[in-house]
């Protein structure tokens, strides 16, 4: 399978008068054709903005993309002129916001929002359009007579559907889904979820899962990349990660969570807050919250090791030099 | 030993809406023991924030009693009502805005004593402040910060200082940790562990993180749609639901471990509207075992084992 899309050395600011916020350093990433990645991070840690990078969509200004390269179907997107991306988004790339409730138009029925989009990519005639759209209401377990409905008459896990059937209009190659399910209530995030693996097969598009819950990524996601303050800390195949976690920020994160089957007195903690995007700590970003911290880790980022067949952890504990002392 | 601290007997809550009158919370019986977590749990619009409002009459009640230490505080006049609020406190889900943000960390938390006075005297306030925040684990440095300048979990403890400061019985924590990241959540989790087993505290705590609330509660009460529909011992829930609800609830969670195989309960359709719902059961109209019965009579919330309530005719 080759790369749909791969991004090397992605770094991303935000500069104001006062600070300059570093939201993505140094990211590396790739998502094959028909695979999901989930993206895990905590709040900051620069998941939306990777996503918005990716889409040509940061904010400028204050946001600026300062380097790397995003390779999508052989192409890098950061050459690309606006026109040139518009032909992209919607089309090839599309996205998946958060929250459903503000992302539909509230005095444009669904269907037209639905229409606008194949609109905007495909010169098609009216009654075809409407057909098209239709069918992608359908599609997505909306009954067509709906068409003419406001986004009001919707419950959020229906507005969710119309938002994906949006996303998948024009049968794109790759779909960002930033938290699509974290605005809904568990038993419609199911739902939810289950139509979403179905359409990513029927489609055979690719998905990056933007998400904090690692519930999410066990069940829908092939790879997974745990994000922290703006980089990739460990990256591979979600059974090896979830059976194998070795960055003690992954461990961590595993451990924080309370557990359905296990009883537990105390929570594991992982102590402290992370770093202020303004004033990132130098070496590991996480070194001050680490209990495994060494000397090393204070003054050198660590390059991401491969330890296990396409696993790879972006620590010193795990770089062989640095254990034998050199 | 299991002393009972709140006999809620038939509690409801209605709003009047355009559209008819809606059954926020309809009808709940149940108790909270002395010293334990009561984890209310539940879908958005169940009801479940209602609930802890109503219980503190920050909603109040359409009919029902809220029996705490032996008297009925819903027939409370407002200056006694004050009086009872020293005892019951609420931790809101969100700390970014239920803090006002033009007042000081000191200000924020020596706010409640100002508005009871002689909880305690003028010239110890500070103390008590100083005191409450190292209950909570917030540094002295941060007493003359504005919220703006702290991070969630600090400002979350903030509202948890102001519950404690002075000295309750009992709180509500409503989605405490909801807005917080996982790694900040766990601490703010152990906290509050911490200081109910030190200061003896009785907790409501109300949640739609599964798995949160197992952690943190002794007893765990499922609603729909303004109704209880199980309670019992956290383990049991679990183990052993009964519900045709809990039962799909709790199948929908996603679990964060890789091979496991296990029966999903997919529910048809959304929660229905609380808009003059009929006379039946609640869950009528998404449930997998539902019969005839079901749609006209609405089941008791009766004891069909020790100790584990539900309500549904078909268990």
């Amino acid at each position: 399978m080759g790369n749909l899309l791969e991004i090397k050395n992605l770094s991303i600011e935000y500069v104001t008068d006062e600070r300059t916020n570093k939201a993505v350093n140094n990211l590396n990433l790739k998502i094959r054709e028909g695979e999901t990645l989930g993206f895990v991070g905590e709040t900051g840690a620069g998941k939306t903005t990777t996503a918005l990078g990716i889409m040509r969509l940061v904010p400028s200004p204050p946001g600026r993309i300062v380097s790397g390269e995003i390779i999508f179907e052989g192409e890098n997107l950061l050459e690309k002129t606006e026109k040139e991306m518009r032909e992209i988004r919607g089309n090839k790339i599309s996205m998946i916001f958060q929250d459903p409730m503000t992302s539909l138009n509230p005095i444009m029925t669904v269907g037209e929002q639905i229409e606008e989009v194949i609109k905007l990519h495909e010169d098609l005639p009216k009654d075809e359009l409407r057909k098209r759209a239709e069918a992608m209401l359908e599609t997505v377990g909306i009954r067509k007579e709906r068409f003419d409905d406001y986004p009001h008459e919707f419950s959020g896990g229906m507005k969710q559907r119309v938002v994906i059937a949006m996303g998948l209009a024009c049968n794109p190659k790759l779909i960002i889904a930033d938290e699509p399910t974290t605005a809904l209530d568990v038993t419609i995030q199911a739902q939810v979820l289950e139509l979403m693996k179905e359409l990513k097969v029927k489609f055979n598009t690719s998905m990056l899962l933007i998400t904090h819950d690692l519930g999410v990524v066990a069940e829908t996601c092939d790879y997974v990349a745990i994000m922290y303050a703006g980089s990739v800390l460990e990256y591979g195949n979600v059974e090896r990660i979830y059976n194998n976690p070795l960055h003690p920020y992954t461990v961590g994160l595993f451990n924080s969570i309370p557990s359905l089957d296990e009883d537990k007195d105390k929570l594991d903690v992982i102590p402290g807050t992370p770093p202020d995007p303004a004033n990132l700590p130098t070496g590991c970003k996480f070194h001050p919250r680490c209990s495994k911290c060494m000397e090393i880790c204070k003054q050198k980022m660590p390059e991401p090791i491969e330890v296990e067949e396409g696993h790879y952890v972006s620590c010193f504990l795990y770089d062989k030099d640095v254990k034998e002392g050199r | 030993m299991e002393r009972v601290l709140i006999d809620v007997r038939d509690l409801k809550k209605y709003f009047n809406t355009k559209q008819g009158t809606l059954h926020a919370v309809d009808g709940l019986n149940f108790q909270v023991l002395k010293g334990e977590t009561l984890g209310l749990v539940g879908e958005s619009g169940c009801g479940k924030s209602t609930t802890g409002r109503a219980i503190l009459r920050l909603h109040e009640p359409t009919s029902g009693e809220v029996i705490y230490d032996g008297e009925d505080i819903l027939k409370y006049n407002n200056k006694k009502m004050k009086e009872m609020r020293r005892k019951m406190q609420i931790v809101f889900q969100d700390p970014y805005s239920s803090l006002n943000p033009r007042l000081s960390v000191f200000e924020l938390i020596a706010d409640p004593l100002y508005v009871n006075k002689g909880v305690v005297p003028k010239n110890r306030i500070e103390e008590k402040v100083k005191y409450t925040m190292e209950l909570v684990g917030l540094e002295k440095r941060l007493i003359n910060s504005y919220p703006h300048e702290l991070d969630g979990g600090r400002r979350q403890r903030v509202g948890i200082a102001r519950a404690l400061v002075l000295n309750p019985e009992f709180i509500v924590l409503d989605e405490p940790v909801s807005a917080l990241d996982v790694s900040i959540q766990s601490q703010i989790l152990n906290l509050l562990d911490e200081l109910q087993e030190k200061l003896s505290l009785t907790y409501i705590f109300v949640a739609h993180d599964l798995s949160v609330v197992k952690h943190i509660s002794d007893r765990i009460a499922v609603m729909y749609l303004g109704n209880i529909v199980e309670l019992t011992d956290y383990k049991k829930i679990f183990e052993d639901p009964l519900h045709p609800y809990t039962q799909a609830l709790l199948s929908a969670i996603p679990i964060p471990k890789v091979g496991i195989k296990r029966e999903r309960i997919m529910l048809e359709g959304d929660v229905p509207s609380p808009i003059n719902p009929g006379p039946g059961c609640v869950f009528y109209g998404r449930c997998r075992n539902r019969k005839d019965m079901c749609k006209e009579v609405k089941p008791e919330f009766e004891e069909k084992k020790p100790g584990h309530f539900v309500a549904c005719h078909i268990v």
